[in-house]
């Protein structure tokens, strides 16, 4: 039997009562199906877009030590070093270890540190250097902040934990009116809570809800005085921490914590920096310009994959890395160059980092008059998370990126051609139509099963998007 | 650091003393024990209830006998805790254990201090009223608290500030000149002019810079003094320092007040938390504020050594925050409170008027009864190191440098406007960068400036140069000319002479 081209994985049983001459792309999504079907049991048959991400093979991560050394970012002597196959959290271990060893100014204390904490972060710290210097908090959120930040103040440089990037609000207050305005504030003393390093698991795995699943990144990247950095992976967020720590700014680093264990990568062993405040290209291309940062970048690179295979558009994306004061530079010179911008975050719409970004890139004199399409937002839904919803909410970034990218070459010169007339557009907006008869009709009977059955699209927005880019 | 004393010693003991020990931790955190707190504490959490014991055995509460009578506790079944006092309303004497341990000298700066502070009030709130700056706060009625606490601290102490202890600023050195540039937000002002009035900071006297957000210095005060357990620790040569924190009645309702005891008190910090309970938090009165007995209840609470203290008794107050830094810097750290209990003469603000919501009377009375200048006066007066004479002579002198450091620094510049971008990160970002460039702000540094005037210099005086040589030139080829002219004319005139007694020749 025959199916369409664009199989949104959740469309699945909508396609298969739909013939369609398209077949070319049949083999190969048959194949990875059978492949990713044992790691992802809720994952249907003949989905191509949306299947589980293989951390084995992405090339977003160094796979090789080889891979990890021929980072241009890393010094001479790094590069010369050897690696070691670690996890997101081995990584962060790693460097929180490096700095302890490096500086005894430096300090590691939060909920749960001292065993190593709810994620494996700090395993084994507190027993190699010391209770005075590896400790647990009483459960205290502001706490934590006020004493890290009275820390830095008196010249050390202290790592504090929150448990989760969901229960930073209390801590809030310390970030947004004391460590951030410390320096402002003392003027020419001089004295600054800039070495405060800050570190938060957020994100969400599937399964988190509202209180487990938050990426509040936005709320910090509104206030001047912090640093917000956010990695893709180990050998990212190695260097990055250490940069944060060592920096005189107080930071905010974010792990994505699904990545914890799911990234794995050869990491170099001796100790590094990576740049904050600088964005990395991860894919050069020609066309649209994906900006992204943490897990998405994952989505965005199967979406871009399977877009540039089937429309034949090239595509540029770029890691944010520091999300706040973000790279402006590189993100312009990518667009002025690709005339086309999406921006992806897993956190909510609203006034999130895309409201940014598309806004700095439209006030550019210069990028503005090359963009050839308004910038789209890929992001969550302006909702709190919700249990047996939380695929319907965690953007669906690869098929809208997907859809999104696909559209690019439906503006040719510059002029939007009609979408319908392009083969490509008309065959996957039979798909989507066909896709939101389905997801509405399973929304009246969400049955768990039902709801696993549909992860991952969220129709109507993926229709709209299409018509916008 | 490391030891492994401690884990030999529990072995030993067997469990029952191990939790003993654990327990002794929190008052005894030596570093050598320290280290190894969390295998004791696990240890303890392990302990199991023994049968027929008289006391529980949970890990959460170790010495509490099992009772048979159901009996609810109320803070009222017991008596307030007590307020200490040395000297009485009158003057006297009433701790007969009680010695000076000031000179008279140091006694009369002292008392200056309280007194500056109370001038500079008086001043600076009438300033305000004639719209000469923006805000101001008094502290009048709680000059002792502030004052008597930070004579017992030493220099190398750290000092968090709420915003009425100017008394503190004055006592550790910070000069009229200093608080006037802040309050007139000038271009000497540390803050460069971005605070608001009266948020004084010192970095060379230690004070952190005072942030209105309340009670956030409390958990800082914590952690800033956990800091400097750990560099002495790590660096015995270091003097043993501790942190002082203030606050007042009304910030203990803040969250942070009650995390930064917490965490003092498990992290076994040397901080001393100073209270000043002065009745109300703007119009709020301590009725409304909270329950129970005072701030000072809380500090039990937590675990902590507290006290409560007249905090109009200038030497009272000394002799308790001197005990409490002692206390503080004891089994290598701990945390100690004390409640001050005064009153708010005045009004909140230049922004407020209290007598929207107390008596007149109530204010009169409090002034007239009690007041911590008019005690320690009189203690001094007993004592024969003090008269009317001299008080006259204070109080003119100190109202003439008041009122000069006044009229100084308000005439002062106001800050450079780059100063709105810096210090907001360490170096200005690209962003900033652009948006100084927005408000026509030359992004430039001190050393550009330089570079620039030289050069400005230098072209003017090329210029200049050569203007002055051209000009030079000209007049001298002017000069020539007209010599040349001269010499022309006289020629052609000669030779129009000849030329015409030729003709007149051959006319003739
Ligand atoms: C977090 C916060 N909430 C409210 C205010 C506004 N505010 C400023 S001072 C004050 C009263 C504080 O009273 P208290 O702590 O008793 O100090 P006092 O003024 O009596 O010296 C209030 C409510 C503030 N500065 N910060
Ligand atoms: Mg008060």
């Amino acid at each position: 039997m025959k199916r369409s081209t664009v199989v949104i994985r959740p469309s699945a049983r909508a396609l298969s009562r739909q013939a369609s001459s398209q077949s070319f792309l049949l083999a190969r999504s048959s194949a990875l199906t059978s492949r990713q079907r044992r790691l992802y049991s809720t994952h249907p048959p003949n989905a191509r877009l949306n299947l589980p991400i293989d951390y084995a093979t992405t090339p977003l991560l160094a796979h090789t030590s080889q891979a990890a050394l021929s980072n241009p970012e890393l010094p001479a002597s790094v590069r010369n070093g050897t690696t070691k196959r670690m996890n997101l959290f081995q990584a962060i271990n790693d460097a929180l270890s490096t700095a302890l060893a490096e500086d005894e100014s430096v300090l590691i204390f939060g909920e749960d540190v001292a065993f190593g904490g709810v994620f494996r972060c700090t395993t084994k710290l507190a027993e190699t250097y010391g209770g005075d210097r590896v400790f647990n908090t009483p459960l205290t959120e502001q706490g934590i902040m006020g004493f890290a930040i009275g820390a830095a103040a008196e010249g050390m440089r202290p790592v504090a934990e929150i448990q989760f990037a969901d229960y930073v609000f209390p801590a809030f207050d310390q970030l947004v009116n004391e460590a951030a305005k410390f320096r402002y504030r003392d003027g020419a003393g001089g004295r600054s809570a800039g070495g405060l390093t800050v570190r938060m698991p957020c994100g969400g795995v599937g399964h988190g809800a509202l209180y487990h699943s938050q990426s509040p990144e936005a709320l910090f990247t509104h206030i001047p005085g912090l640093k917000v950095i956010i990695p893709r992976g180990p050998v990212q967020a190695k260097g990055l921490l250490l940069a944060a720590i060592r920096s005189n700014d107080p930071c905010v680093v974010m792990e994505p914590k699904i990545l914890y264990r799911a990234a794995v990568e050869q990491v170099p062993t001796t100790a590094y920096e990576l740049p904050l405040g600088k964005a990395e290209i991860l894919k050069e291309g020609k066309d649209v310009t994906v900006v992204s940062y943490g897990q998405p970048l994952y989505k965005c690179m199967a979406a871009l994959k399977a877009a540039e295979q089937d429309f034949g558009v090239s595509v540029e994306l770029i890691d944010l890395r520091t999300i706040y004061p973000w790279d402006k530079e590189t993100v312009f010179n990518s667009v002025r160059k690709t005339g086309r911008c999406v921006v992806v975050h897993e956190a909510m719409v609203n006034a999130g980092v895309g409201a940014e970004v598309a806004a700095a890139i439209q006030e550019d004199p210069e990028t503005f008059v090359r963009l050839e399409a308004p910038v789209a937002r890929i992001a969550g839904w302006s909702i709190p998370t919700p249990l047996v919803f939380e695929q319907f909410n965690l953007p669906d970034v690869t098929s809208k990126c997907y859809l999104t990218l696909g559209l690019a070459d439906v503006y040719a010169d510059g002029m939007p051609r009609d979408i319908r007339r392009h083969q490509k557009g008309d065959e996957f907006l039979r798909d989507l139509s066909m896709n939101s008869g389905i997801l509405k009709q399973s929304m009246l009977h969400s049955s768990r099963r039902g709801v696993d059955w549909l992860m991952g699209i969220v129709l109507d927005d993926i229709i709209l998007s299409v018509f916008l880019v | 650091m490391k030891s492994i004393r401690a884990p030999l010693l529990l072995r030993r003991q067997g469990a029952a003393s191990a939790l003993q020990h654990a327990l002794r931790r929190q008052s005894h955190p030596t570093s050598i024990l320290t280290a190894s707190s969390t295998r004791q504490l696990r240890r303890s959490s392990s302990l199991s209830q023994r049968l027929d014991a008289k006391h529980v055995m949970f890990p959460g509460a170790v010495k509490s006998e099992f009772s048979s009578t159901m009996r609810f506790e109320h803070p009222s079944t017991y008596p307030a805790l007590p307020t200490y006092r040395v000297v009485d309303q009158h003057g006297v004497v009433v701790d007969q254990s009680f010695t000076p341990d000031l000179s008279d000298e140091e006694v009369i700066k002292l008392y200056r201090d309280m007194l500056t502070i109370s001038i500079m009030d008086v001043i600076m709130f009438d300033a305000q009223r004639q719209g000469r700056l923006s805000f101001y706060m008094v502290s009048a009625g709680e000059e002792a608290v502030s004052v008597g606490t930070a004579s017992a601290l030493a220099k190398e102490d750290v000092v968090f500030c709420q915003y009425r202890e100017q008394g503190v600023f004055q006592q550790r050195g910070f000069t009229l000149a200093e608080f006037m540039n802040q309050l007139f937000a000038n271009h000497k002002d540390y803050g460069k002019g971005r605070n608001m009035p009266v948020h004084y900071g010192s970095k060379q006297l230690n004070i952190h810079t005072i942030s209105s957000p309340l009670a956030t210095q409390l958990p800082q005060a914590a952690g800033a003094a956990y800091a400097l357990k750990i560099q002495r620790m790590q660096d015995p040569s270091i003097p043993p320092r501790v942190v002082a924190a203030y606050f007042g009645e009304g910030a203990a309702s803040e969250g942070d007040f009650h995390a930064a005891l917490n965490i003092a008190a498990t992290r076994s910090c040397p901080v001393i938390f100073i209270c000043r309970n002065n009745g109300y938090a703007i119009s709020t009165p301590t009725l409304e504020q909270y329950r129970g007995d005072g701030i000072a209840s809380r500090g039990l609470g937590y675990g902590i050594d507290t006290i409560r203290v007249d905090g109009n008794d200038f030497w009272a107050v000394r002799e308790v925050t001197k005990k409490a830094r002692d206390l503080a810097l004891q089994d290598g750290g701990k945390p100690v409170l004390i409640e001050a209990m005064t009153y708010r003469v005045s009004h909140h603000s230049t922004s407020d008027d209290s007598f929207a919501y107390r008596a007149r009377v109530e204010v009169e009375d409090w002034k007239r009864r009690d007041n911590p200048i008019a005690r320690l006066r009189k203690w001094m007066e007993a004592k024969g190191i003090w008269d009317e004479n001299k008080e006259k002579e204070a109080r003119e002198s100190i109202r003439r440098d008041v009122l000069k450091a006044f009229a100084e620094a308000e005439r002062e510049k106001k800050p450079p406007l780059r100063a709105m971008f810096e210090d907001v990160y360490e170096e200005l970002t690209p962003d900033l960068k652009k948006q100084m460039g927005e408000l026509k702000i030359p992004n430039m540094s001190n050393n550009d400036r330089v570079v620039i005037a030289v050069l400005i210099v230098l072209s003017i005086t090329v210029i200049l140069a050569v203007v002055g040589i051209k000009y030079v030139r000209q007049v001298a080829r002017s000069r020539i000319t007209a010599r040349q002219v001269d010499h022309g004319e006289a020629n052609e005139a000669g030779e129009s002479e000849n030329h015409g007694q030729a003709q007149a020749q051959a006319q003739a």
